[in-house]
């Protein structure tokens, strides 16, 4: 093993850590918010990425031109789930809310298979392909601007969270239901915005990871496997401590691949997350 | 009285007379149980091997004179069963070996099947088949390739087309003749397998069967199934170097393999793929020239059709069925599909019966000629296992976005691109 397949790997474990912390960041939010865990986030993703390919396929427009379109249709059917589903189980058992998140992924798996066939589909020839060489090491240029768009939206994310009136109110919302009802904080309000919000981001993440990974039904499962590695490792819902781990778990994923075997790597991201969570039940960063 | 205990006992006869007539009659329909992935990574796959079937039950129930095996014929339905008419019942398995399971119970105790046929994935037809053999009802496939499912001595499975013990053998066979052919020195193969039934026995043989001829294995991997990332194994391909990369993947992760390598510059001198993935119509028009020049292993070939006008034939029908949108070609899968049903129908029908016992013992006196089939074989013959013994597997390479057949070089209709282009050619 040389150093430059060494350098290779954290180089694209890296660049795809910070797609997988986007798709995380929704799905801890919600989760921060209204302890409810969306097993439909995979399909969420799913949904953006087609979206995006539809978009380029019909309307001729490029994932990255697109992007605003897909994170807004995201938000809104954010909206929509959280008023025609979750709204209706906030106050049900656990077992009932993971039965309508999950029976909410089949559907929509399900769905998407009937309306558009279970080929695979790629968008070809995005405006951003190709890559560059940097004394040999190769980058991905959709995987970079995947990268910095991901972060972008993690700027974004934490700026409307920690600096604007309406983010207060949601980590108000996130800390202490009841005090904030007090305070006069439209909960349900809240509640809706952080859907909206979520699956704004995993708009985002499916858009940009549409530039250069395949999209068909099923595509969500084991990105939203790895998200949810992520949210329980970082601290369920800490959404800056998500970008770390969605970090930790790329680059862990490659090394593990390249140093072990390849077979084992997903076994390593998955050892680190159970001996985080032994060790720290609440995550790396997390605050309860 | 005694007239009429006289009637009676005659009325009594003739109803038993009947009844036991009805029961000698040909049953009205044969219900075929087809298990396929039919959501899921590879539902494309499992689709159009259904739209293929559903295609032969059409024309076995009417008439037809294609020269497939029992099909030509003048009058309706199936004439060894009195022209009774077939019904597929047609199930998904999602890829899950537990769901086919169930699938296979569910169909033989309540749909009362008289056979089963699948199930594409190798793990899926483990444990189907496991279900058909303890019920005793014969069990069809067509596409599985792992060489454990026949080597368990099962009595009701039987498999029409090559395993990856005969595949692999032609990918080793290719590279002799091509060494001796071309005068070129290949030492080393690096092997990639996805972990299922599928992957894991590829991968077994092929290690096997490299020190067999000669080859050393300078990597080895397997990896996880519908993967995020292919990072870390393409690294590993690109520290070892190997002279011929032989990737065992199904769709998903080939398109995965393919984006990396494109990432990466990783291009070994030589790619043979283990069928699956490469053989997918959706995954060559998508790839395109970033896979031209790339190997694959097969059991069928379209390009064959000039020297078959069968293929021409049945290719042409299957355009046009309507859960072919856009009318694509038949490609490998749902011709191995078809091949195995029809051979499991013309069994059936030679059987004159729907009992279990007396198809499997035509299943056993199978000896369906080589102008029968699509396949470039010599006929379909099952051994003591189960498994057909005139199978013969061919290479195909990806030439300007088709299937061009490089080997065996009697069969050849292309030559061989060597080395594999790199991707900056490939503008």
């Amino acid at each position: 093993m040389t150093a430059e397949v060494l350098v290779q790997g954290l180089v694209s474990g890296l660049l795809m850590g910070f797609v997988y912390a986007l798709i995380a960041a929704g799905l801890s939010l919600i989760f921060g918010l209204m302890e409810i865990v969306n097993f439909a986030h995979g399909e969420f993703l799913m949904g953006a990425m087609f979206a995006t390919f539809w978009a380029w396929a019909l309307l001729k427009l490029d994932p990255l031109v697109s992007l605003p379109l897909t994170v807004l249709l995201l938000a809104l059917f954010g909206l929509l789930v959280y008023h025609g589903l979750i709204r209706w189980i906030l106050g049900a058992p656990m077992l009932a809310q993971i039965f309508a998140t999950f029976g909410l992924a089949i559907f929509l798996r399900a769905a998407a298979q009937a309306l558009w066939g279970a080929d695979f589909r790629l968008v070809k020839g995005p405006l951003v392909d190709g890559r560059v060489s940097l004394g040999g090491i190769f980058i991905g240029l959709p995987q970079l601007v995947a990268s910095v768009g991901a972060l972008c939206a993690f700027g974004l994310l934490y700026w409307f969270i920690r600096k604007t009136e309406t983010g207060l109110a949601l980590q108000a919302t996130s800390q202490d239901r009841q005090a904030a009802m007090l305070m006069g904080i439209d909960t349900q309000r809240m509640f809706a915005l952080g859907w909206a919000i979520g699956a704004a981001c995993v708009g985002a993440a499916g858009a940009l990871l549409a530039m250069f990974f395949y999209i068909f039904p099923d595509v969500g499962a084991t990105f939203a496997l790895l998200a949810y590695v992520a949210v329980a490792l970082g601290g369920f819902g800490n959404v800056p401590a998500t970008l770390l781990a969605g970090v930790i778990v790329g680059i862990v994923e490659v090394l593990g691949g390249l140093l072990i075997a390849p077979a084992l790597k997903y076994a390593v991201v998955f050892s680190l997350y159970l001996v985080v969570v032994l060790w720290r039940p609440q995550g790396l960063l997390g605050r309860f | 009285m005694r007239r009429a205990i006289g009637l009676l006992s005659v009325a009594m006869s003739a109803v038993l007379a009947t009844a036991s007539m009805s029961h000698a009659q040909a049953p009205k329909e044969v219900v075929i149980g087809a298990i396929y992935p039919l959501s899921g990574n590879l539902a494309q796959i499992g689709i159009d091997s259904i739209t293929a079937m559903r295609m032969a039950v059409e024309l076995y129930n009417g008439k037809s004179d294609l020269n497939l095996p029992g099909m030509k014929k003048t009058t309706e339905g199936l004439p060894g069963l009195g022209g009774a008419k077939i019904r597929l019942i047609v199930v998904d398995h999602q890829g899950k070996p537990d769901v086919g399971q169930a699938e296979a119970e569910r169909l033989i105790t309540q749909e009362k099947v008289t056979a089963l046929i699948g199930a594409v994935f190798s793990s899926v037809s483990a444990t189907t088949s496991q279900v058909a053999e303890r019920y005793g009802v014969p069990h069809m496939n067509g596409e599985s390739s792992s060489p454990t499912l026949t080597e368990r001595g099962f009595k009701w499975f039987f498999r029409t087309s090559p395993h990856d013990g005969h595949f692999t053998l032609a990918m080793f066979e290719f590279l002799k003749d091509f060494e001796k052919k071309k005068g070129v020195k290949l030492k080393t193969v690096g092997l990639m397998h996805e972990d299922t039934l599928f992957g894991a026995d590829s991968g077994k043989v092929q290690e096997e069967l490299a020190k067999k001829y000669g080859y050393e294995v300078v990597v080895n991997m397997a990896y996880r199934a519908k993967t995020t990332s292919l990072d870390a194994e393409v690294g590993k391909l690109k520290a070892a170097a190997p002279d011929v990369f032989l990737p065992t993947s199904y769709t998903s992760d080939a398109v995965l393999y393919i984006k990396t390598a494109k990432t990466l510059e990783y291009v070994p001198r030589m790619l043979i793929a283990q069928n699956a993935g490469w053989v997918d119509p959706q995954f060559v028009a998508e790839m395109n020239k970033d896979i031209e020049g790339h190997i694959t292993r097969s059991p069928f070939a379209l390009d064959l059709q000039a020297k078959k006008p069968l293929i021409r034939q049945v290719n042409e029908l299957f355009k046009k069925q309507k859960d072919n949108p856009g009318g694509r070609d038949i490609s490998e899968a749902p011709t191995r599909a078809l091949t195995a049903f029809t051979v499991l129908v013309d069994a059936i029908n030679r059987a004159k019966s729907t009992n279990p016992e007396e198809i499997r013992k035509a299943l056993v006196a199978t000896n369906v000629p080589a102008d029968q089939l699509l396949m470039p074989w010599t006929g379909v013959r099952f051994d003591e296992k189960g498994q057909n013994t005139g199978v013969r597997a061919i290479l195909q390479q990806i030439q300007k976005g088709a299937y061009a057949t490089i080997w065996p070089f009697d069969l050849a209709a292309a030559d061989v691109i060597y080395p594999l282009p790199g991707f900056k050619d490939k503008k």
